[in-house]
């Protein structure tokens, strides 16, 4: 047993029991940050930020919201938006960071293809990071139904039914998930269940594992540049802040952090309050009606890209299509064969696939929200097969990619 | 490190009980997701058929599902297909379409269009006959027939009629 | 090494408005027909340039006219003959009380209504000529002298006896203009009236029953129950409200709803009860996000001033 003595302050009676002052060091004052990096790398805190939003405001919409098809819409639309005193505020704040959330996490994808931030130890990094992209998508989807208007009810209609399998016709499965031959009771519970219980612990546990996957392989840089952080941290500490290539994680980028947060509070309570449409879709201000499909059936904005990559082929394709956008990202680690750790645009081809993929998915995602007809259909099919075909040459474009390593020791 | 081989067998041994457990309680977990008995139960839909327009669609409901009933007109009989004619309920000598309201792509409920005579489906631009035959992709099926039985001049649907089982066991609905 | 983060800022920022643009500006275009505003003037309705007087226009609404053989006028004491429902059993749907007509309805519509009530309505593809049945308002074909000025007397009366154009509050606007077809659940309105708090439960089901009685006789009237409006502000939203009042056919050809025939000032106070319904605290939005977006600048600021001083250690 540890030998513990008469402590001379707060500070040291918890440190004997806790090793807080340990704690400390290793999460904040000597976890070390490359100093070569921009305002993309505060995307993670931005995250954090965002998620906390969801949280809080989540719990205050739970304490008035009725999981119950008959008044369901009436406790989120009469209740909370009328009668309880800032309901309206955590509905709009929940909905708009819902929303941003997955820009956010875009933007935070987007910079680790960019950077080579999957490859040379980091690529649990991007794992988990893709397993929680795909956990939120099931948040997402899950707390959409809960309003239960329009496009709640017809949302989890057609995506409960991808669960068919096509030619499958694996009926008995769409009706296991959904408790009914269509979207009643039993759907509603089970999914308000998955939105506030199952899949929020989930994402905490694989928050956790994200930061922890940061540990060993540290933070990527600017330069996908390799740094020695034991011989940089030591540098520092010696007191040479300034010529050290790395910095605290607290304050110094804790700092930057904050402030990249700050104008992005500005960004998001400027749509919580003045542009909240695009996250709030009017349809779903009408209740669900079992007998009336709206005029036109679309996800929200973020699923707008894989489910232009199921529409334009006939189920059975479109289905497998679909399932391939749906996990191609997490195999990207191992796409890539390149050796180069480097900001994409030193990267020959893929230099090419980075910004045609970025566009490429812009387009799927626009065309998904366009009704299928015409030029928007020709333009939806050419870009599925684009995309389906970006990731089958990545491996044949990255292997036989040059080394630039040598363009960093130049600077 | 005496007893290792031992104590590997008995932790394997525990590991295997322990796995039992599991999978009993995921037996049990699954039952508890399956639709209820009393959603299994949901009634039987009774239609007189005496009563529908040629030309008309109306939209019955059964079991949650939006049913369509169409009775076509003398036009559409004679100029009908010998598929298309496959899929008719006769009663009397009065042909109908009836059909799951659905779209067999993902559900959605497609519109009929009376100067057409075809339904459209706005969701993912499927259309289909007035038969309930695809014309245009992307459904991958014509609308499916819910099970029914003839009564005379009524329509029983969830009851099973050799009429049903003659189009099931054709492939014409599944 | 040069500062990269501008020019990375610009390329965020621009993918962002893209993607922004295609999906809700671009793609909100496409799938909606866009219907401008006529500003309620009823282009199509010739104008009648009649100096009405009211005296004439009293004596032909309640003689020849005819108009309160059906209809009630509780400002100058004659009470409807039939409670709501019974007229709605009657007529498909209670017709309203002319009290404050003159100051809800616009003065030609009102006019043309009288004259020729499916044209004025715009309802000729359910009544008249080819479809052979009569529309429950009779046409007025004078009572023997100069049909338009006859019309101008009677429009003059009813707005003699309207209350005044600042009297007129969202709620009265509504319940003349909307609200004997459309329930708003969320401010207890319903077709027949405000339902009241009844203290008995055998009282509040008796007041749902003769509801439904009536919305039973809108559905043989309309083909369906009309809509609650409670959240029409949020799903369809203040532009579409106003044009669709101004001619339902715009948006959906053949439908059953006829033309409203508002003043523009009744429109504004019918998309304002419409505002109170479904979109209570915008004011509360309006003023809270001013105060919130002053801090959240407050707060960037400081930010930005606490990093300076962490960093300048740093380089």
């Amino acid at each position: 047993m540890a030998h513990f003595t008469k402590a001379t302050s707060v500070k040291d009676w918890l440190n004997q029991r806790l090793a807080i002052e340990k704690v400390e060091k290793v999460l904040a004052s000597e976890y070390w940050i490359p100093k070569n990096i921009n305002f993309l790398w505060a995307m993670g805190m931005v995250l954090v930020v965002t998620f906390v939003f969801l949280l809080v405001s989540g719990l205050f919409l739970l304490m008035y919201y009725q999981a119950n098809i008959e008044t369901a819409f009436y406790s989120v639309n009469f209740t909370i938006m009328r009668e309880v005193d800032f309901g309206w505020l955590w509905r709009h704040v929940h909905g708009v960071a819902a929303s941003v959330v997955f820009l956010i996490m875009y933007i935070h994808m987007f910079t680790g293809i960019y950077y080579g931030s999957y490859k040379k130890g980091r690529e649990m990094i991007w794992i988990s990071g893709m397993l929680l992209f795909i956990t939120f998508s099931a948040e997402a989807f899950s707390g959409y139904m809960l309003p239960w208007g329009q496009m709640s009810y017809w949302a989890g209609m057609v995506i409960t039914n991808l669960f068919s399998g096509g030619s499958l016709h694996a009926d008995g499965l769409v009706e296991w998930i959904r408790g009914d031959y269509v979207p009643a009771q039993a759907f509603l519970t089970r999914f308000f269940m998955l939105h506030v219980v199952l899949l929020p612990l989930a994402i905490i546990g694989l928050i956790g594992l994200h930061f922890a996957a940061l540990r060993i392989p540290h933070v990527n840089n600017q330069d996908g540049e390799e740094l020695d952080f034991e011989a940089e941290s030591k540098k520092y500490l010696a007191g040479d802040k300034a010529g050290s290539k790395v910095m605290r994680f607290a304050n110094d980028f804790m700092s930057k952090d904050m402030m990249v947060v700050g104008v992005y509070l500005i960004f998001f309570f400027y749509l919580v309050f003045y542009n909240y449409g695009f996250a709030m879709d009017p349809v779903n201000f009408d209740p669900a009606d079992g007998l009336k499909t709206p005029t036109h059936i679309y996800p929200e904005w973020y699923f707008l890209w894989s489910y232009e990559i199921l529409r334009p082929f006939s189920i059975d394709i479109g289905l497998i299509a679909f399932a391939f956008a749906q996990v191609i990202f997490i195999f990207l680690p191992f796409l890539d064969r390149s050796p180069n750790s480097v900001p994409a645009n030193r990267r020959g081809l893929f230099k090419f696939w980075f910004w045609g993929m970025l566009v490429d998915m812009i387009i799927l995602t626009s065309m998904g929200k366009l009704p299928p007809e015409g030029i928007f259909s020709t333009i939806g099919l050419i870009a599925a097969l684009v995309f389906i075909a970006m990731w089958i040459v990545l491996p044949l474009i990255t292997k036989n990619e040059k080394q630039v390593q040598g363009e960093i020791d130049e600077k | 490190m005496k007893n290792d081989s031992r104590r590997g067998f008995m932790g394997k041994a525990f590991g295997a009980v322990a796995a039992v457990g599991a999978i009993g309680s995921f037996v049990a977990m699954k039952k508890s997701w399956d639709p209820l008995p009393s959603v299994k139960a949901a009634g039987f839909t009774t239609l007189d058929m005496s009563v529908y327009k040629e030309n008309k669609l109306v939209t019955e409901k059964w079991r949650g599902k939006p049913i369509f009933i169409l009775k076509k007109t003398a036009e559409m009989v004679a100029k009908q297909t010998e598929e298309q004619k496959a899929r008719d309920i006769v009663i009397g000598d009065a042909h109908f379409m009836v059909s799951i309201g659905l779209c067999t792509h993902l559900g959605c409920i497609p519109a009929y269009k009376e100067s057409d005579e075809a339904f459209k489906c706005a969701c993912h631009g499927g259309e289909f006959d007035f038969s309930g035959e695809v014309t245009k992709v992307p459904p991958p099926r014509a609308l499916d027939i819910p099970p029914f039985r003839i009564d005379g001049n009524t329509l029983v649907l969830g009851e099973v009629g050799p009429e049903y089982t003659a189009m099931k066991e054709t492939g014409i609905t599944l | 090494m040069k500062n990269k983060e501008p020019i990375i800022l610009a390329v965020v920022v621009f993918f962002t408005l893209v993607l922004y643009y295609l999906v809700e500006p671009y793609a909100h275009h496409v799938m909606h027909k866009q219907i401008a505003s006529e500003n309620f003037v009823y282009a199509d309705l010739p104008a009648i340039e009649k100096q009405g007087d009211v005296a004439r226009g009293a004596q032909l609404v309640m003689g020849v006219g005819a108009c309160v053989g059906c209809h009630s006028i509780n400002v100058v004491g004659l009470a409807p003959v039939m409670d709501a429902v019974t007229s709605a059993k009657g007529y498909g749907v209670n017709p309203p009380d002319l009290s404050n007509v003159g100051v809800i309805y616009d003065e030609k519509f009102l006019a043309h209504l009288i004259k020729n009530p499916i044209e004025a309505l715009k309802v000729e593809h359910k009544y008249g000529g080819a479809t052979g049945l009569t529309h429950p308002m009779m046409a007025f074909s004078g009572a023997g002298g100069d049909l338009d000025q006859e019309l101008a007397d009677m429009v003059a009366y009813l707005k003699s006896i309207a209350m005044k154009q600042e009297e007129v509050t969202p709620k009265i606007a509504f319940e003349l203009a909307c609200g004997r077809c459309h329930a708003v659940n969320y401010e207890k309105w319903t077709q027949i009236g405000t339902k009241p708090n009844f203290k008995d439960e055998k009282d509040a089901l008796a007041f749902d029953i003769q509801t439904l009685e009536y919305a039973d006789s809108l559905k043989g009237y309309l083909g369906i129950v009309p809509a609650d409006l409670s959240m029409y502000i949020r799903s369809r939203g203040e532009h579409y409200i106003s044009t669709f009042m101004e001619n339902p056919q715009n948006y959906l050809k053949g439908t059953a709803m006829p033309r409203v025939g508002v003043s523009a000032e009744s429109a504004e106070k019918v998309i304002e009860y419409l505002k109170d319904a479904g979109d209570t605290k915008r004011a509360q939005r309006e003023e809270v996000g001013k105060s919130v977006m002053i801090y959240s600048i407050i707060f960037a600021i400081f930010a930005l001033l606490w990093k300076k001083e962490v960093w300048k250690d740093l380089h």
